[in-house]
């Protein structure tokens, strides 16, 4: 890259010392310095502004169109794809799925990945070896597992995995992904999700709880707090509350982010379809209704930018610690 | 999206556009150097490429590798695409990194948004071999935009020995399907296999034609909203709650091992997988029609298939229609080969269907006559969308238990919305 080319980023290096220099080397150096944050930052920044910025701006312009079919629409229809979308019909209905979504894998990811790290934050033997095991899943493509799930443990017919372990209860097979009601798919859904992404929150657990200064236990102790419930509650997880509310946040985000697993595993069914993968099938599948699709997109980032800013009031994310 | 995959955002980016940029080289120097064994000069012919969907049977990749590379004026790279096909050719029509040929499903909104080119010069000769339910549903504003290349009747695939053990006949009711699969499912064997979506997708316009009704009419207004489709919606879901069907099965519908495997005792599938089921099973399976619904219903065969078109972003359009002109109008041996060689299809043609031995015994041979008696056309103005809407209202009453009458209104001002937007 040219960035490795910047010498004028390393001010006077062959000049020699003495002051009237040394003032100059400074100015110098101010100007240098701007010249490298550029360098550095620039190729990243005109990224940013041609993959997200543009595309953005695009989608709000494509938003305002009848544009179906083409992504250079010329059908001017002001805010009728907002009002069609908003209007009660599928899109709401799957915010509803999204939002049920994530009141189940927000708390149950929370609870594990903490229990989890406690679990494995006083394990004396083999500690390396317990860290691992529970963070490998996350390096595994939602693709994947979402294909393992479906096919090997899931699978709805007699010999799938886990109505060959109902087989042995004499439990009639069970169409894991296949019905409405009852919703056993959410069960496929929430463990997939489980085992992929309680190994990372449970690291920032883990590193958070390594944080904690002894001394804070032993000064409880000391004044008589048992061990146990009482600890945790009023000197762990106080201690945790940073961590806790950017993990909660990463979760929320990635909850309503929801797409691969929901994709993957199930058909294209109204009763199990997260916002974006019905903005999927709505403009880049089969319907190619660009306008549409953008005004959803957009309704869509405006809610998640409103949910996460109201946390951020609400738990004080961003706040200078203590 | 998960969580930690966003850090290396940024990456992914760059990732993708080294290994976009060594593709293009790749391409670049294969544009260069690749083709000069024949012919003699390589920059002098057009480039154009085709795409396919995934087909299931052995053997047509290689068949469609082969057409193309038999074809001398240009060169033709061929695209065969496996996973949402129907995503991908959208997402390819938009870009500039589109097919130049491709087939597809007839869809008015592509001709009309001027994705694709009318091809009535190149089938103007043979017109009349075609039928003309076929080239109507290809057909817009008077203008042919797509050459049919197969016909696919789908239907009932049954087990003749598994409906003879149980005592009962292949079902020519609605009424008798529900209690065929009542009985044909037991010993761990299901009734009737519909698809992952327990025929919420599929059967979606079948379902509506079998209870006498028809989707939109000949001036393109909705039609499907009779009291005969709310019937037609509350037997299916009277099939779906008898908990016969077969469910979360790994392959969907349009693949026959559910059925060849014995998951279940029916299954609703395509000719395509007739040869392999006569592989599987010998003579052991018979097909019947989708039965009728109510006092108007009449047996339905879904006439899907695919047809192939130009797209008007194609590099050189004249070269591209030249190539479909040679490979579907001229080349009428490989036609049949493609049509009967691998799976089974009914070739569009008439001369050639007549010559089709393989489908003038047997199980194929009932096949093309339920084609001809009960099948029923895609309409190129029921759009894709459309049809969107159509299966979230079955899946909605059929999977969901919604209530049937609101269903139908609400697909109703949802398709009127849709058309509005085309007429």
């Amino acid at each position: 890259m040219a960035t490795t080319t910047t010498g004028g980023a390393r001010p006077g290096a062959a000049a020699p010392p003495g002051p009237a220099v040394k003032a100059r080397r400074d100015r110098h150096g101010v100007r240098g310095s701007t010249r490298t944050f550029w360098l550095f930052a620039g190729p990243f920044l005109a990224g940013l502004l041609l993959f997200v910025y543009v595309p953005v701006g695009w989608s709000f312009y494509l938003s305002l169109f009848q544009a179906q079919n083409t992504v250079t629409p010329t059908k001017f229809v002001g805010l009728d794809n907002y009002a069609d979308i908003l209007s009660e019909g599928p899109f709401t209905d799957s915010l509803w799925t999204f939002t049920l979504f994530a009141l189940i894998v927000v708390p149950l990811t929370y609870v594990l990945a903490l229990a989890l790290a406690l679990l494995v934050h006083r394990i004396r033997v083999a500690r390396a070896f317990f860290r691992s095991v529970f963070f490998i899943p996350t390096a595994c493509s939602y693709v994947v597992a979402s294909m393992v799930w479906k096919l090997s443990i899931f699978n709805g017919v007699r010999f799938g995995l886990a109505n060959t372990v109902l087989g042995w209860f004499g439990i009639e097979p069970i169409a894991w992904i296949g019905t409405a009601s009852p919703p056993w798919y959410w069960l496929v859904l929430v463990t997939l999700r489980l085992w992929l992404q309680l190994g990372f929150y449970m690291i920032l657990f883990l590193a958070a709880l390594q944080q904690i200064p002894k001394e804070l236990y032993e000064a409880a102790w000391t004044d008589g707090a048992r061990p146990g419930w009482q600890t945790f509650r009023h000197i762990t997880l106080p201690q945790l509350r940073t961590t806790s509310v950017a993990v909660v946040l990463l979760m929320l985000i990635a909850a309503y982010q929801a797409f691969d697993e929901f994709y993957n595993l199930l058909p294209n069914t109204p009763y199990a379809r997260p916002p974006l993968v019905y903005l999927y099938y709505t403009a880049l599948g089969q319907g190619q209704d660009f306008g549409h699709g953008s005004a959803g997109a957009l309704v869509l980032s405006a809610l998640i930018t409103m949910v996460t800013l109201l946390q951020g009031r609400i738990f004080g994310f961003g706040k200078a610690d203590s | 999206m998960s969580p930690e995959q966003n850090p290396s955002r940024s990456f992914g980016r760059r990732s993708f556009l080294r290994a976009s940029g060594t593709v293009a080289a790749a391409g670049f120097l294969a544009a260069c150097g690749g083709n000069t064994g024949r012919g003699g000069g390589s920059g002098g012919k057009a480039a154009i490429s085709q795409w396919y969907h995934q087909y299931g049977e052995a053997g047509t990749q290689q068949a469609a590798l082969r057409y193309a590379k038999a074809y001398t004026k240009a060169d033709v790279s061929v695209q065969w695409i496996p996973g949402d096909y129907a995503s991908k050719l959208s997402s390819g029509l938009v870009s500039s990194n589109g097919p130049d040929v491709f087939e597809f499903h007839p869809d008015v909104q592509m001709a009309k948004s001027g994705q694709i080119v009318p091809l009535d010069d190149i089938i103007a000769d043979v017109k009349s071999d075609f039928t003309d339910k076929d080239l109507a549903a290809n057909s817009v504003d008077g203008k042919v935009y797509g050459i049919r290349m197969i016909d696919d009747p789908q239907f009932l695939y049954y087990r003749k020995s598994l409906l003879e053990k149980a005592g009962v006949q292949p079902p020519t009711t609605f009424d008798e399907l529900i209690d065929v699969s009542r009985k044909l499912d037991k010993g761990g064997v299901k009734g009737l296999y519909l698809g992952l979506k327990g025929g919420s997708d599929i059967l979606a316009s079948p379902l509506v034609w079998a209870t006498g009704s028809e989707l939109l009419t000949a001036d393109h207004k909705v039609a499907f909203d009779t009291p005969a489709t709310v019937e037609g919606l509350k037997k299916m879901r009277e099939l779906y709650t008898s908990k016969t069907l077969l469910l979360g099965a790994p392959t969907d519908w349009f693949d026959p091992s559910a059925f060849t495997q014995g998951l279940t005792a029916m299954q609703w599938c395509g000719m395509w997988a007739m040869p392999g089921i006569q592989k599987a099973l010998g003579d052991d399976f018979g097909i019947v029609p989708l039965p009728g619904i109510g006092s108007a219903g009449r047996p339905v065969v879904y006439n899907g298939g695919w047809s192939t078109y130009v797209s008007a972003k194609a590099k050189d359009v004249d070269a591209a229609k030249a190539f479909v002109k040679w490979l579907w109008i001229e080349q009428t041996k490989l036609q049949e080969d493609w049509c009967t060689s691998y799976g089974f299809h009914i070739p569009p043609r008439k001369s050639l269907a007549a010559k089709a031995t393989k489908l003038q015994s047997g199980t194929a041979a009932e096949a093309v006559k339920l084609f001809d008696t009960n099948g029923h056309y895609d309409d190129p103005y029921w759009t894709q969308g459309m049809i969107t809407i159509s299966q979230d209202m079955v899946n909605n009453v059929v999977v969901s238990g919604k209530n049937p009458e609101s269903e139908v209104a609400k697909a109703r001002t949802r398709v009127e919305a849709e058309l509005k937007k085309i007429v």
